[in-house]
């Protein structure tokens, strides 16, 4: 099951590649991971995604907690959350095709935020598996480059991560 | 306040901590750090032959006492040498500081001369590292280095410090800092009483019980609560590798080792006990065999420091995250309170049973191996010596048959007495973690028990022996082939001995134990076993090299039959199974 990890840590030098190297050393997967400091310049939040069954989630949150570096971290697909993925996408749009484009990105409620005379940059955000439906709208011929933040996430309610 | 340099700094703060000994070996990056420790009383410097050594030795100057370890090497091989010896600590939880040079602030990652990324490449087999970037930084960064590596689940950490920062021009403010608080980590303290409860109410139902002690008891200091509980309950013990000591290994409700090499007792205990409690051990895939196939009929109490190990491979019917004291402690509070018991007419039951596999197949009821021919075997060669040093010393081992065998006839009755490396299983461990031991406890009888293989893998460390006056008995059961290796290819590799032998190629180890100005001594004949060890074993002033002619067809025995097998399949010999 794909879960939603999202860990705050000390932003201290060495304090990702422990995390990173945690997972390649006992064989857990990475989906996606982001990162970045928060409000607090001591702490940085740190999400990631990977899949496994609750016997490896388990494990995984439990290592997560021994790294010295880890502060607390939320599994944040036990409980109701939002996530967010945010992708930049290059399309060919030429003739026809910028009309036909521009309506899917309106669809999806995206943005175009570049254009060429040949190519519109497209801006969409939302899950992963929206993105994904964007992307398999536009058609593969038309993409031309993609790239995707990976996801962020933030539990629903009053529920908070801090320390 | 006092203004010091980054390496009077350094120095400064390992004496705050209480630091006695370090174990090292200078080099380029750590020079000015050891001007530091020329320039200064009170702490002690032992200089090794190989950063290896020094890592070994600091990890059994630690299991012995129960304090951290020491060690210093400097940047680029001084740091990777140390490596081994780093891993091997990790894997066992033993509580080590490593001090390593690294090259200029302004080279890092300039590929200069002996450049490692130390951080980097012990990342995966450190609890935790620090690299320092100012000298204002050294004494918390000291501080936070020892106070994780003893807590919690204890482990080796890493302090990374660049040439400049230990400069002898540059002086700041030194003042040790009294108390730490690090909001990123906690270990844990006392069980949850709730889970402690739980376990307990199980432990009076049980009929079939065993109680399944490993490192942790000994590392956590638990021993005899341990016993305490064991010998109330009248329950039967098993100890890991890791645990032997932790339960008297000479009283009657020691079952001996349990998993590969353990006894028939034990593992088939184990296989048919209804509860388990398992104390500090980690469920070991030595231990467990199978996992799927583990104690079918068994509900499983974990007591554990570390959340992580606990559901690892056996799923813990009763978890308990908590320290081996106050967890056992609060047990033994609720038994007494409650003055409740198990079914005692069971546990006779269960006792008579157990007594019975003993009789049929168990290693202390009857030798279980041959005494007919004309070769000693190396199981006698142990028992000998348990007996001349009243089963008192503090025994260190390398990796292999000698290890097995040790760990199976040396019966310990106390804990930190068994010295080995048990998790990662590195040759070369013995000789150096003899001579941290005996920097220890110079009054006490150290021996290494080893073979003819492990023994070269850190043998440049007889030097250092010389040098500081360490005196250890080194107990070589030779062989004359990997012995464990060998083991292996002839039951599963029809005997093809792929690189397990030497082709006359060994040395002379009685001239090469002289060459170092030590005694060397060679016992061949069972007649003349104990006369020579009894003479070896007086001289209490000299290292020796006591060189053991083995039976070299032997194997170790019970070992559990793998793939597939559960705790109770083992081999009881070239031709039994069970």
């Amino acid at each position: 099951m794909r879960r939603i990890i999202s860990v705050l840590m000390e932003n201290e030098p060495g304090a990702l590649s422990r995390v990173v190297g945690l997972f390649s050393q006992r064989g857990y997967n990475i989906e996606s991971l982001t990162v970045a400091p928060t409000e607090d310049a001591t702490l940085s939040r740190l999400t990631l995604t990977t899949i496994g069954d609750d016997h490896k989630i388990e494990q995984i949150t439990k290592n997560l907690n021994k790294l010295i570096d880890v502060v607390k971290l939320v599994d944040l697909t036990e409980g109701s959350h939002i996530e967010r993925e945010l992708l930049l996408v290059k399309v060919r749009a030429t003739g026809a095709q910028r009309d036909e484009v521009k309506r899917s990105v309106d669809i999806f409620r995206g943005q175009i935020v570049d254009v060429t005379s040949n190519m519109y940059t497209v801006q969409v955000s939302g899950t992963s598996e929206k993105l994904d439906a964007f992307l398999q709208a536009l058609g593969e011929h038309t993409i031309m480059e993609v790239v995707r933040s990976g996801v962020s996430g933030i539990a629903r309610g009053e529920k908070i991560l801090s320390i | 306040m006092e203004l010091l340099s980054g390496g009077d700094m350094l120095v400064r703060a390992l004496q705050d901590e209480g630091v006695e000994l370090i174990f090292g070996y200078p080099g380029g990056s750590a020079l000015h750090i050891y001007d530091a420790i020329f320039r200064q009383k009170g702490i002690k410097h032992l200089l090794v032959r190989h950063e290896q050594g020094a890592t070994h030795s600091a990890d059994g100057y630690a299991r012995a006492t129960g304090k951290t370890g020491v060690v210093l090497v400097t940047s680029g091989p001084g740091a990777t040498n140390a490596i081994t010896g780093i891993a091997t600590a990790y894997m066992d939880s033993i509580p080590m500081v490593v001090i390593s040079g690294q090259v200029p602030s302004d080279k890092i990652g300039e590929d200069a001369f002996q450049e490692t990324d130390m951080v980097g490449c012990s990342r995966p087999i450190v609890k935790h590292s620090f690299l320092v970037k100012k000298a204002e930084e050294i004494p918390e960064v000291v501080k936070k280095a020892f106070y994780i590596a003893s807590t919690g689940r204890p482990g080796p950490v890493v302090i990374d410090i660049p040439k400049d920062v230990t400069n002898p021009v540059d002086r700041y403010p030194y003042a040790y800092p009294e108390k730490l608080r690090m909001r990123s980590y906690t270990p844990a303290g006392k069980g949850h009483t709730g889970q402690i409860r739980k376990a307990v109410a199980l432990l009076l139902s049980a009929k079939r019980p065993v109680i399944y002690a490993g490192g942790g008891v000994v590392q956590g200091d638990g021993s005899e609560l341990l016993t305490e509980l064991a010998q109330r309950l009248n329950f039967p013990v098993t100890n890991t590798l890791m645990g032997l000591g932790a339960y008297p290994g000479t009283d009657k409700r020691f079952l001996g080792m349990l998993g590969m090499h353990g006894t028939f007792e034990a593992n088939t205990a184990m296989h048919h006990a209804d509860v388990i409690l398992a104390v500090g051990a980690r469920f070991d895939d030595r231990v467990t065999n199978t996992p799927n196939k583990f104690c079918p009929g068994a509900k499983v109490i974990h007591i554990d420091v570390d959340p992580a190990s606990i559901s690892k491979t056996i799923t813990a019917d009763v978890p308990i995250v908590g320290t081996v004291q106050s967890v056992l402690k609060e047990m033994l509070e609720m038994l007494k309170a409650s003055k409740e018991m198990p079914d005692q007419s069971a546990i006779v039951d269960w006792w008579r049973q157990i007594d019975d596999w003993r009789e049929r197949h168990g290693l202390y009821t009857a030798p279980r191996y041959r005494t007919d021919g004309d070769m000693l075997m190396p199981q006698e060669v142990i028992s000998a010596v348990h007996q001349i040093t009243n089963g008192d010393a503090y025994v260190t081992s390398d990796v292999g048959q000698h290890q097995m065998f040790a760990a199976q006839y040396y019966l310990f009755d106390k804990p930190r007495r068994w010295i080995n490396s048990g998790g990662l299983g590195t040759m070369g461990f013995g000789l150096p973690a003899a001579l941290g031991v005996k920097a220890a406890h110079p009054d006490a009888e150290v021996v290494c028990v080893t073979g003819e293989g492990s023994i070269q893998m850190c043998i440049q460390e007889l030097s250092t022996a010389t040098q500081y006056n360490l005196p250890v008995k080194i107990l070589c059961l030779n062989n004359q082939a990997l012995g464990m290796v060998k083991q292996w290819q002839e039951m599963q590799y029809e005997g093809r001995l792929s690189n397990s032998v030497y082709e006359e190629s060994l040395p002379d180890f009685i001239k090469l134990a002289e060459a170092y100005g030590h005694l060397g001594m060679k016992i061949e004949h069972r007649d003349e076993l104990h006369g020579k060890l009894a003479e070896a074993f007086a001289i209490k002033d000299r290292t020796v090299f006591i060189d053991v002619y083995v039976d070299p067809s032997e194997h170790v025995y019970p070992m559990q039959v793998m793939p597939n097998g559960s705790m109770r399949d083992m081999w009881l010999s070239k031709t039994e199974r069970t």
